[in-house]
């Protein structure tokens, strides 16, 4: 048949007409350099093509030829631990292939042809396998085994399995029959397309927490497993920062970052930290749980649109294994902008801001494939997504801030005061809110201790309490307050500087246990408490700033590490002991 | 233009006028029948007939030479200074190609500018893209050469400065040219100007060229390139006028869709690579239209550079020179290129305290407005001493001075200590 040949050239799309038939979202080479592209439109005889690579030096007539296949990510061990762009090509072999600067139509193959892994079966001859069964388990890292899923959705019988031994990605690991009597040889990649979410067998109510060692999520605005979240704030706000933070040491056990249209510096970073630091909890690199997609803002417009669906794919692959999975997508916006440029070369009509009118559509199916499983074979798993949300002009009406919202239960508002007075992480608590919070009640009274959330509540109160007090103070100044609404004051000061500010390059303060968390939360309510009592009896402010726990409260987040918690206790026993004798004293008095 | 055979995109395209004028363009659309060019020095004159189209067959490109130094070229590259032609085999396409991430260098070392405000608290990190947000009518150019001239980058031998300068006044232009003469750092230089005056459609070709005359400097002759490019807003509005004579659909007050990434395109060509001893600073100078920052160019920009520098009118009129706004102010780098092995160890300690009571002082200026100066509290009035001891000592500072960042930081712990030791929590 005739084939499809460049009729139109418009920057990243492409218009290429022919007889021969395409399917929508199929893969294509275009033109003589090969450089990739997927199929976004069909019309008669003509199709609309995305071009993943500069199209600079393209002539009109060249060939399009079709993979017939969608845009599909290859699945398998040596995933942990790459730096894929958009389009799940490894940098690092790109580098090999063009030298620093990346040269377009390079070819490389997605994963490790050569690499020997150790397969270890766990099925037998006979057995009868499933959609996702697991067929074998292979070491991937230190802290990940990499479980060799059945990829066919028509169960069958195993006919031969390869015993326990070294083999590379391409070998044939299995035969399984299925029940047409065609035999089909499986090898330890599957191919998955990377627009379709991967099937599971239920979805399971959120209702663990992800532990994230920052105390203002945790305590405060805290996410489940399975849930998902949204970090909207303007630049400098420490989007980026904070993803981060929750990348190194939020307990999930695989972390898959998303690069999306940032700087190029930032990923630098992220390949350069993690390497070094280890996991608190297995004490390996945090490297071998970890997976980059870079898709920096210099690079294709095209791929980056396709990053999203990359880093999503690979997460649920390593949820269907029954792994706790969280997304790091530093920033959703630039995925949203991608869709508008896209959209403004097929010249469709725009909707909001230029945008194009399935943006929200667009959101929530990605939102939607978050979420807790019990899987095929038995596992459960979950996929968190944390998505940066970087709104124009720090103006969070904006569309994709609005739409985003609409489909997440977390939001942690970036405040740029917060940021400029160096308040990080600059999460403002007026702003915010977490949805989990009665999810997750069973957890914190099973796993923390059984008062947790009381606590939490009362800061929250005495923080609402005290926005509506700076609002009267900013009118007639402080000194008119009464003393018991100077001590709220007082108080959040020290929740604002002690709790909810942590500072993510000291050692001690980066991460923080719940129980540390915990007792820093009691320490500061209880004394709030006793003092309150005290105040009501006549006592002036003055008196009480004496016991010293005002100067002190801010530093104990530095000065008593996370393994000595219990100095906490003391502390708050001490100061306890200093509000009762003054009590004692105006007794006396009285 | 009806399509020509083997036209590529976006190749070079020369117009040949009737009176034998050359113009240049490049292709920016094409289909079956119709190609577009997009002309660079406008089509005053093109008639539809008359005028011979030449397809080079490949993108815009430039000569490159280590001979560049010390010359000066037009907005796309040619030379201006009736010093001739640049004589080279080697050519380059400016669009560039983007900085594999694993290849990238994460920029550590420091560069000391003499000017505590930037030093102190905005501190310049080698391979950084740094931007200063101005407005119309601070000068801002006085900063730029401040740091040009007391840099200690400056005083690096393989140094270079490329300027890109995009619908700049003449005025402007001769500034930097006489002061760069008078430190006699002129034969450093490669300058390319796009005056106000010239077409305002080469501005979109001139940050390109720029950068890849300042790549070739970097990374093949290892040079620590410092690229200026200023103004930004004009690079903006040009491409927002070729975008509207495109029929695009606008996105942002009229901007195109895809100005995120075309800026992108420029600032992320700043930085360092593994293995190559030069470096790309970027200082774009942008001036905010009517001092908001949150106007799509200094809001994409600061989406995309690794902080930014803003100058405040109020300080400036307060005689505050350089008027650094610090609140507003950023340098994303900093966290990792100071400190102990890097500057000293109380330098975030120090920056962390400013800032912080700063701001304070500023809700207390605030609340002096309303209850005027005598009812504040005693600690309230020592947070005024604080704001305007630190405006006048610290950020005000003449353009023939320079501190060391020892001065620097023992003035700011100076200044500090006119607040009581427990309003320091961050010390």
């Amino acid at each position: 048949m005739e084939p499809k040949r460049i009729t139109k050239i418009d920057g990243p799309v492409i218009v290429a007409t022919g007889k021969e038939d395409f399917a929508m979202h199929d893969m294509v080479y275009i033109g003589n350099q090969k450089l990739l592209g997927e199929v976004i439109k069909l019309d008669g005889e003509s199709a609309t093509i995305q071009c993943y690579e500069d199209t600079s030096g393209m002539k009109l007539g060249e060939k399009v030829i079709s993979t017939n296949a969608p845009l599909s990510l290859s699945l398998g061990p040596g995933i942990i631990g790459s730096v894929y762009d958009g389009i799940q090509r490894p940098l690092n072999l790109i580098e090999n292939l063009s030298g620093p600067f990346i040269k377009k139509g390079v070819q490389v193959s997605n994963l490790d042809e050569n690499k020997k892994w150790h397969f270890v079966p766990s099925l037998a001859l006979g057995d009868m396998v499933e959609y996702n069964f697991i067929l074998g388990t292979v070491k991937e890292t230190e802290s990940v085994t990499n479980k060799i899923l059945y990829p066919n959705k028509v169960s069958g019988k195993i006919l031969e399995i390869a015993s326990e031994g070294d083999y590379s990605i391409n070998d044939v690991i299995a035969k399984v029959e299925l029940p047409n009597k065609e035999v089909i040889n499986l090898t330890m990649v599957q191919k998955w397309p990377v627009r379709i979410p991967r099937p599971y067998k239920q979805r399971l109510r959120a209702n663990t927490l992800l532990q994230t060692g920052q105390r203002v999520i945790d305590a405060i605005f805290p996410i489940s497993k399975g849930g998902t979240a949204t970090i909207p704030g303007g630049f400098g706000t420490g989007k980026t920062m904070l993803q981060h933070q929750l990348a190194k040491w939020c307990d999930a056990n695989i972390i898959v970052y998303i690069g999306c249209g940032e700087r190029g510096n930032e990923m630098t970073q992220v390949l350069e930290d993690f390497p070094k630091l280890t996991d608190p909890r297995t004490g390996r690199p945090l490297m071998e749980r970890t997976i980059l997609i870079a898709n920096t803002s210099n690079m294709p417009v095209a791929a980056r649109e396709t990053s999203i669906y990359t880093g999503i794919t690979i997460a649920e692959y390593y949820r269907d294994m029954g792994y706790q999975v969280a997304i790091m997508a530093d920033s959703t916006s630039r995925w949203a902008e991608a869709l508008r440029e896209i959209s403004g070369r097929l010249e469709e009509m725009p909707a909001e801001e230029g945008f194009p009118s399935y943006l929200p559509s667009r959101l929530s199916e990605f939102y939607g494939r978050a979420g807790r499983t019990l899987n095929n074979n038995g596992t459960e798993g979950s996929v968190t997504i944390i998505g940066a949300v970087s709104p124009q002009g720090s103006d969070f009406s904006e569309p994709v801030t609005q739409n985003t919202r609409r489909f997440v239960h977390v939001f942690w508002g970036l405040d740029r005061d917060l940021a400029y007075s160096r308040h990080y992480p600059a999460i403002n608590w007026m702003i915010s809110y977490s949805e989990y919070l009665s999810n997750l009640e069973e957890w914190y009274e099973k796993n923390t201790e059984e008062d947790f959330l009381d606590y939490r509540n009362k800061i929250v109160k005495l923080l609402n309490e005290e926005n509506e007090l700076q609002e009267i103070a900013k009118v007639v100044g402080q000194d008119v307050l009464s003393d018991s609404k100077k001590l709220i004051l007082e108080i959040c000061k020290c929740i604002r500087e002690g709790f909810l500010q942590q500072n993510a390059n000291s050692d001690i303060d980066t991460f923080v246990p719940l129980l540390k968390q915990y007792k820093m939360m009691k320490l500061v309510v209880d004394i709030y408490e006793v003092s309150n009592d005290l105040i009501n009896m006549g006592i002036p402010m003055s008196r009480i700033k004496e016991i010293g726990f005002f100067e002190n409260y801010p530093r104990i987040k530095e000065e008593v590490t996370n393994i000595e918690s219990g100095k906490i206790d003391e502390m708050e026993d001490e100061y306890i002991k200093k509000l009762n004798d003054i009590e004692d004293e105006y007794k006396e008095v009285l | 233009m009806k399509t020509p055979k083997n036209v590529v995109f976006n190749e070079q395209v020369e117009l040949v006028l009737p009176n034998n004028e050359i113009r240049l363009g490049n292709v920016i659309c094409m289909d079956e029948n119709t190609t577009m060019i997009q002309v660079y020095e406008g089509t005053n004159g093109i008639s539809l007939d008359k005028t011979k189209t030449i397809l080079k067959g490949r993108p815009l490109s430039i000569k490159l030479s280590e001979n560049m130094l010390g010359r000066i070229f037009d907005g796309t590259g040619r030379p201006i200074d009736g010093l001739g032609e640049i004589d080279s085999d080697l050519e380059r396409d400016i669009n560039g190609s983007s900085i594999n991430p694993v290849s990238r260098e994460y920029p550590r070392n420091y560069i000391e500018t003499g000017i505590s405000s930037i030093d102190g608290l905005l501190t310049l990190i080698r391979g950084q893209k740094l931007p200063i947000f101005s407005g119309s009518g601070i000068n801002h150019n006085e900063l730029a050469n401040k740091i040009i001239t007391d840099s200690n980058i400056g005083k690096e031998e393989k140094f270079a400065i490329c300027f890109g300068l995009m619908g700049a006044e003449f005025e402007t232009a001769e500034y930097f040219k006489n002061n760069l003469k008078e430190n006699g750092s002129l034969s450093k230089v490669v300058m390319f100007q796009n005056l106000s005056n010239d077409p305002s459609i080469e501005r979109i070709l001139t940050p390109k060229v720029t950068l890849t005359c300042a790549e070739y400097l970097a990374f093949d002759l290892g040079y620590h390139v410092l690229v200026i490019l200023t103004d930004m807003t004009a690079y903006a509005e040009s491409l927002r006028e070729v975008s509207t004579l495109k029929g695009e659909i606008p996105s942002r007050k009229g901007y195109p869709g895809y100005l995120y990434s075309d800026l992108a395109s420029i600032y992320e060509r700043a930085g360092m690579i593994k293995g190559k001893s030069g470096s790309i600073t970027e200082i774009p100078i942008l001036t905010m239209p009517n001092d908001d920052i949150s106007h799509p160019i200094p809001d994409l920009t600061g989406y995309i550079t690794e902080g930014q520098i803003v100058l405040s009118r109020d300080l400036y009129q307060k005689g505050i020179i350089p008027p650094v706004d610090i609140l507003n102010s950023l340098s994303r780098l900093m966290k990792d290129g100071i400190g102990e092995n890097y500057t000293r160890k109380d330098h975030k300690k120090i920056s962390d305290q400013i800032f912080a009571s700063y701001s304070r002082a500023q809700d207390v200026r605030a609340l002096a407005k309303v209850l005027g100066e005598s009812d504040l509290s005693d600690l309230d009035r020592k947070y005024l001493k604080f704001a305007d001891e630190f405006e006048e000592r610290f950020i005000k500072q003449s353009q023939d001075e320079r501190r060391s960042l020892n001065q620097t930081l023992d003035l700011a712990l100076e200044i500090l200590n006119i607040l009581p030791k427990e309003e320091l929590t961050k010390l």
